[in-house]
């Protein structure tokens, strides 16, 4: 039988793990490369003086963050406004949970292989909009609550997408483990980029919008809502709604890493080594088209998510379907 | 014993939520306490090892109704700033009634027997739930999706009321 208090303190253990991995690697190391990559492509410097090369910026911004004042809106719901940070931040933590990062001899590093590993994902994926609509309606601030509408309306469309493009992967590999799909994958040709190659380019589109990031960045439209669902967010709880969005998107690049580029597998380097350059190179990307591409409009947004995304991943579906039963 | 505590655990963050649902003059409470109320009915999935039922319950009854219902309230005119009475008169009925159908679900609950041992689980229900689907249950399942699709066309036919 299972020792119920070992199993808490394990699971207590293995937060404060992935926490802070969360809170350094994706947090403030992705604050960092996103300013630099952006100054890179922007032809400018991004952050330089503090620390060599500006590498101690972001822990400079936590440690102000940390310090200031804490102020809530009159007329905010206090609990909810309390609550939706949380919300995000330890939905965009639960992601990490059936995430492999690579093996240690025989054993896989992962939290729990759980074997609805995907659908655990996706789940945790779509948690995220209630702490983002809670968040903006319990502002009491228009620019806040039409941030969180138009978050909800895309994250809600995205899923779609997102969720055919796991099940077509899940099909392929004949499991819902992440470790088990990792294991599916064999050599560079055997990885899903290439037997999967479609329901790669609907995963990584419908993440891009999940993670609401440009071209998707309508919430947080700063020309248009101020800063959207967190406007008025201040100190630390803005800091866990940013802690929040940059964990979901390390990982989504992660599962993307896991789903397509097969996960820790590769020759000489390590296994976690793999698993990194592989998670950093879907960041990289994101970022690349953060600083690229203009914002889409809520419509277009909205028809390539149904008239694009969700007929090409059904038809996808079919066609794996069909290839795996004949 | 484990069980037990979290069961119990589980429970009463249920009812806690349920009843908050139920009892708050915020509709926007009201709609976000579901959430603790479907989280604590996963836990008691996970705790029976229905652990495909508890991620789907997740996906869609936290994740997309919850959202669904909250955007239906933050979108309709003046919804969400109106305080509201969830209770009437009608009280002392209501706990008769109530309590009838209690009496009558504890009755049923008793004397019925539960075969507590039929079988070994199966080791991994998701490819189980997916063949059931296809065969046993395949009328049922046609079904359920020609309700949904009625009810797909139904939206759209309501919201395209513009001409």
């Amino acid at each position: 039988m299972v020792s119920w208090p070992l199993e808490i303190l394990k699971a207590i253990g293995l937060a404060a793990v992935i926490f802070t991995f969360l809170a350094v690697v994706a947090a403030m190391f992705g604050v960092l490369l996103e300013r630099k990559i952006g100054g890179w492509i922007q032809s400018r410097l991004g952050p330089k003086h503090v620390g060599p090369q500006g590498l101690f910026q972001t822990l400079a911004d936590t440690l102000k963050l940390l310090q200031k004042e804490h102020i809530q809106p009159r007329a905010a719901d206090r609990a909810i406004f309390n609550a939706a940070p949380l919300i995000v931040a330890v939905a965009g933590l639960m992601s990490w949970v059936v995430i492999p990062f690579g093996t240690l001899g025989e054993r896989v590093l992962v939290v729990r292989d759980l074997n609805i590993g995907i659908v655990f994902f996706a789940g945790m994926a779509s948690m995220t909009v209630i702490g983002i609509l809670a968040g903006g309606w319990s502002s009491n601030n228009k620019y806040s609550l039409l941030g969180g509408l138009r978050s909800a309306s895309q994250m809600v469309s995205y899923e779609l997408p997102l969720g055919m493009a796991l099940v077509a992967v899940a099909m392929e590999a004949g499991t819902l483990s992440t470790v088990g799909i990792v294991r599916a994958q064999d050599g560079w040709f055997g990885s899903f980029v290439f037997r999967q190659f479609p329901a790669f380019v609907i995963f990584l589109i419908a993440a891009t919008a999940e993670v609401n990031r440009v071209p998707f960045d309508l919430p947080e439209a700063e020309s248009e809502l101020v800063a959207g669902y967190f406007s008025e967010y201040t100190g630390m709880r803005f800091a866990l709604f940013q802690l929040g969005e940059y964990g979901e998107m390390f990982a989504m690049a992660a599962m993307t890493a896991t789903l397509f580029f097969g996960g820790w597998k590769g020759p000489i380097l390590p296994p976690l080594v793999w698993f990194l350059l592989k998670m950093y190179v879907v960041v990289f990307f994101l970022m690349w088209v953060r600083w690229t591409y203009p914002r889409y409009r809520l419509d277009q947004l909205l028809n390539l998510s149904w008239k694009v995304l969700l007929p090409a991943g059904l038809v996808w579906i079919l066609i794996t379907g069909y290839r795996i039963t004949f | 014993m484990g069980q037990l505590a979290a069961f119990i655990v589980l429970s009463i963050v249920t009812l806690a939520a349920a009843v908050v649902v139920v009892g708050s003059g915020n509709i926007v409470r009201s709609a976000l306490s579901l959430i603790p109320t479907f989280l604590g009915i996963t836990g008691i999935y996970i705790l029976l090892q229905a652990e495909f039922v508890a991620g789907i319950q997740v996906l869609i009854y936290a994740g997309a109704i919850t959202v669904l219902i909250l955007f239906v309230i933050m979108l309709t005119e003046h919804g969400s700033g109106v305080r509201f009475r969830q209770v009437n008169e009608q009280v002392p009925l209501g706990m008769i009634v109530a309590g009838a159908l209690a009496a009558f679900l504890i009755a049923t609950f008793v004397t019925t027997a539960w075969p507590t041992s039929s079988g070994a689980l199966p080791q991994y229900t998701a490819s189980g739930v997916g063949t059931t689907f296809m065969t046993n249950m395949v009328l049922v399942f046609e079904a359920t999706s020609l309700v949904l699709l009625v009810a797909l066309i139904g939206a759209i036919v309501i919201a395209r009321r513009e001409r």
